[in-house]
């Protein structure tokens, strides 16, 4: 192959080494522009009694103040539980209630602060035990009647927004027949992304009534989708709404759907004609986009003495906000994956996802997976030592394989878990004890397997446009994403590999939903796979149309032809040469001096027409919600200082089945990148609430996200490469994947150098120093929080008054 | 020299900087921050807005040939002085820098390039060979949430040994 497996420069990266890369921020909207700043509520739970605008409305270059009145809408990807301004009821601290729109940003700022709203304060809902018992304050009253997607399962009258249940076997008999049987309980606070760029948005809604959006965002098309939906009473349709999405600065998950957008949207409709832009603060990004949803976890595993997996219950009940428009889906996508790569023939999972009064949950790199593997591969780990088999064969006893029938009773896709336990296990180690020159630090080594599937609809579909210019380079629309993962460069191979055009020669357009055609969301590490199939069947489509016409002009039959250095070829006649420049547009002269062909335009679509999300709610049996998982394995070794608890990485390694790697080097830098964005979950990044729900740290002095002088010394990716059938050229995603096994690893780590089994994140070097001093942090941790229970972790009763 | 005015924003004035080499006159109020006035005023849209506050090094500039971030400095106060931004590096063409982050493909989403790429800068005017902990030093003002720093320490190292 010429162009699959090679690792070219990123054909976005001049405009990003340059400064030339244009994000929605950098784009001028001239002197007509307007600003808006949102009124915020200070209380994570109250009702909104009054709202008085007048003050604001008086304030020179104020052009428009707006509230819930204006827009009594509500909104959301799969349940339509958020809205744009909330009438009644507020649900989180900083939930947006009005909003100003005025001349420059200052004026709008200042008038913001004139907006007077009397609230009547409620209980708010900042325990999962109080949120799940029979004394309910409701988040939502009003649960029973919004619209969702069919797969989730609300229960009106209770704070339970979903739960996803997942049945296979006979638990009971199964932890009967162990000689083993362990359990316990394992805490993961929330999270936010921390893109460098803040989510902004500018909308025009022209006096024609159409309504443009530059978005910095993950999913254009999805973004047009949820608008027209919430917009549709005002007489907007999907034609009239058009996204245009530049350079995205980042969005692990932060930027996939639609959050604070819809409040930019409803601005533009209420200044006809004029531009308005929302550009949010770093701390608005930290409270009223998504934040990655906090998780208390109950794991119960059941082992023969062999290490043979039995059974596996594992309850999780998720801190999810107060929207879950969006994170009810990560609820599901762990309900239904919540084993781990494993073989085990009972499992009994329940994922509840509960409605608080902290901000809203949604996507977040990882999907719920990060979360649940923390406690499952803790666990795994635990149960090794008991039975007094080591980690890694106990790992290699029970990993998934090929053709084994998933929680939900699908089967199994290939896929090389034993090879990237041996690999990882190899790279780091694994079994050779290091010691520190230094006696006040001891070194321990992790380890840690992980799988994810895309947690998509199972019609999520992708498309390409590709068309080809006069001198032969080619343009690919599409309407996949480049945040930042390379998605244009692999796109560009992959048309490349097809139609031999090198990959300098090929453009790959950013989205605009007028004119590239349709992609569901960026997310889910599944572009690589769908996108690619996508681009792949369009380039085909060219070859196909260009061997025809060469046929009919030539008289040359078109099976005989081939493609070669971007020139037509044959195999039945050596001399015949014909250069793709000469005729993709113009098309081939004849004798008689007519032109035949003409300008050589490409077409794919890809949707996997055999998944299926109906299935037994009370068991997930019966569909086939995934596509497909990618798997991997990861390792650590870490130096632990015994005084102050600091932890430095040594290394840190991770090997992740790419099916067939497009582009290595891209692989290798969602590997690196996205191992530090784990370590940083476990090391660094410690989120706080105050007892009323108020983000303590909303800003970077405070969160603290790692800098280049916090990497591992060494951080090495291994690449598996077991084809997935139905990828391009056999391949699958993983940009996701990279993140998922950090907090085991290091939790695993720790236990190996000090015996300290720590499980609640973050595992900070406080938190690991007064573990050493015999102090358990969650008797010291105060009443800041990071997620919805306050509590000591172990004292957590999985119990809902909720009868499901 | 400042010259004064009032208008209905309140008080303006005149300051002159040298930006990217060219010497620009512009209106400031006294409370605008450096960044919006390069990104409004002056349209180099290349310092990034980032957080703000100082932590995120999307909005670095070269103050005097010195990384400052522009979103903690007054317009006012840069009167008389150099501004450099990413858009006035590349005037004659990639640096070796530059063509170094693109060897490594040092960066994904690329948000935080423009800062990245003026800390290095800085680092590799005033010392051409810089040790491994030096460049990680240099950049440790930059946030990158994607590439994990690796690729972009080993530009920097590379560009150092092309000196």
């Amino acid at each position: 192959m010429n162009s699959i497996g090679k690792s070219p420069q990123r054909i976005d990266l001049l405009e990003k080494v340059t400064g030339a890369a244009t994000y929605v921020d950098d784009i001028d909207f001239g002197a007509r522009l307007l600003h808006a700043e949102v009124v915020e509520s200070p209380h994570a739970h109250a009702l909104i009694k009054s709202i008085d605008t007048s003050a604001a409305e008086k304030v020179p270059g104020v052009v428009r103040v707006i509230t819930g009145k204006d827009f009594p809408y509500r909104f959301g990807l799969y349940m339509q539980d958020r809205f744009i301004f909330p009438t009644d009821r507020v649900r989180f601290v900083g939930e947006q209630v009005a909003a100003v729109v005025a001349r420059d940003a200052k004026t709008a700022k200042r008038a913001a602060k004139l907006v007077k709203v009397v609230y009547k304060e409620l209980e708010p809902v900042l325990d999962l035990t109080k949120a799940l018992s029979d004394e309910l304050v409701l988040v939502h009253p009003d649960l029973g009647n919004y619209t969702r997607c069919p797969w989730f399962f609300p229960q009106a009258g209770t704070n339970i927004a979903h739960w996803r249940k997942t049945r296979k076997g006979d638990v009971e008999k199964a932890f009967k027949e162990a000689d083993l049987v362990f359990e316990d309980t394992y805490t993961v606070p929330r999270y936010s992304h921390c893109a460098i760029e803040p989510h902004v948005i500018v909308g025009l809604y022209d006096l024609t009534g159409r309504l443009t959006l530059w978005s910095a965002s993950q999913s254009p098309y999805t973004q047009r989708n949820v608008m027209a939906q919430a917009l549709a009473p005002l007489g907007l349709s999907h034609k009239d709404i058009r996204v245009v999405t530049p350079y995205v600065g980042g969005g692990f998950g932060g930027k996939a759907g639609v959050s604070m957008e819809i409040i930019c949207a409803a601005l533009a409709i209420m200044v006809k004609g004029q531009p308005v832009k929302v550009r949010w603060s770093r701390a608005q990004e930290f409270y009223n986009t998504y934040q990655r949803q906090g998780v208390i976890a109950r794991i119960k595993l059941g082992v023969k003495k062999d290490g043979t997996i039995t059974g596996i219950e594992h309850t999780l009940h998720w801190d999810a906000g107060g929207y879950v428009e969006y994170g009810a889906n990560v609820v599901n996508a762990v309900g239904l994956s919540a084993t781990g790569p494993y073989r085990i023939p009972n499992v009994k999972i329940d994922s509840v996802c509960v409605y608080t009064n902290l901000p809203p949950s949604g996507p977040y790199r990882g999907f719920g997976y990060s979360e649940f593997h923390f406690g499952l591969e803790s666990h795994m780990t635990r149960v090794a030592q008991k039975l007094g088999i080591d980690a890694v064969e106990f790992r290699k006893k029970n990993a998934i394989r090929e053709g084994d029938t998933l929680a939900y009773g699908a089967k199994m896709n290939p896929c090389g878990m034993q090879e990237a336990i041996d690999r990882a296990a190899k790279e780091i180690g694994w079994g050779k004890k290091e010691v520190s020159k230094d006696p006040n630090k001891a070194i321990g080594k992790g380890f840690a397997c992980f799988w994810k599937a895309p947690a998509m609809p199972p019609n999520a579909a992708s498309c390409a446009f590709t068309k080809f210019n006069e001198d032969g380079s080619l343009n690919i629309t599409i309407s996949g994403m480049e945040i930042g993962q390379g998605l244009f460069t692999v796109m560009a191979q992959v048309a490349s590999e097809i139609l031999t055009v090198p990959v300098e020669k090929i453009r790959v357009e950013l989205p605009d939903t007028d004119r590239n055609p349709y992609e569901w969301q960026t997310v889910g590490s599944h572009v690589t796979w769908g996108c690619g199939n996508a681009v792949k069947a369009a380039a085909e489509e060219m070859r196909g149309k260009i061997f025809e016409i060469v046929e009919r002009a030539h008289g040359i039959r078109r099976d005989s032809l081939y493609l070669e250095n971007e020139t037509v070829k044959c195999r039945d006649r050596a001399d015949f040469e014909l250069p793709l420049r000469d005729f993709v547009i113009n098309g081939i002269q004849t004798k008689h001096g007519n032109f035949l062909g003409g300008p050589i335009l490409g077409s794919g679509m890809f949707m996997p027409e055999f998944t299926s999300a109906l299935s037994d709610p009370e068991t997930s049996q019966g569909g086939h919600p995934n596509v497909h998982y990618t798997v991997g394995a990861a390792a650590a070794t870490v130096e632990v200082d015994k005084q102050t608890g600091k932890m430095r990485v040594l290394k840190a390694t991770l090997a992740v089945d790419a099916g067939k790697a497009i582009n290595p080097e891209l692989i290798n830098s969602q590997i690196v990148g996205g191992v530090l964005q784990g370590l940083a979950t476990v090391l660094y990044e410690d989120i706080r609430f105050d007892h009323k729900g108020k983000l303590l740290n909303a800003n970077f002095t405070d969160y603290k996200i790692p800098t280049s002088l916090d990497m591992p010394v060494e951080t090495v990716p291994i690449i598996i490469e077991t084809p997935q059938p139905d990828g391009p050229f056999g391949a699958r995603g993983v940009a996701e994947h990279t993140m998922i096994p950090a907090a085991p690893i290091i939790a695993n780590a720790i236990d190996d150098a000090l015996g300290l089994r720590m499980k609640t994140l973050p595992i900070t070097g406080e938190k690991v120093a007064l573990a050493l001093n015999g102090i358990d942090y969650e008797n010291v941790k105060g009443s800041t929080m990071g997620f919805c229970y306050v509590g000591h972790a172990d004292a957590y009763k999985f119990k809902t008054s909720a009868k499901r | 020299m400042k010259s004064k005015s009032t208008t209905s924003r309140g008080i303006r004035a005149a300051i002159t900087l040298k930006l990217n080499g060219e010497t620009r006159r512009v209106d400031v109020e006294p409370n605008d921050i450096l960044l919006d006035v390069l990104r409004e005023s002056l349209g180099l849209k290349s310092p990034k807005i980032g957080c703000e506050q100082g932590d995120c090094g999307a909005c670095t500039v070269l103050l005097d040939g010195k990384s400052v971030r522009a979103c903690l400095i007054l317009a006012i106060e840069v009167d008389g002085h150099e501004i450099a931004t990413l858009e006035g590096l590349t005037a004659d063409g990639l640096t070796d820098l530059q063509k170094a982050l693109l060897e490594h493909n040092s960066f994904q989403c690329g948000f935080c390039a423009p800062g990245v790429v003026l800390s290095a800068t800085e680092l590799l005017n005033n010392h051409p060979t810089p040790t491994e902990e030096e460049a990680k030093e240099a950049v440790s003002g930059n946030l990158c949430r994607c590439t994990g720093y690796k690729p972009i320490i080993e530009a920097i190292l590379a560009a150092g040994r092309k000196r």
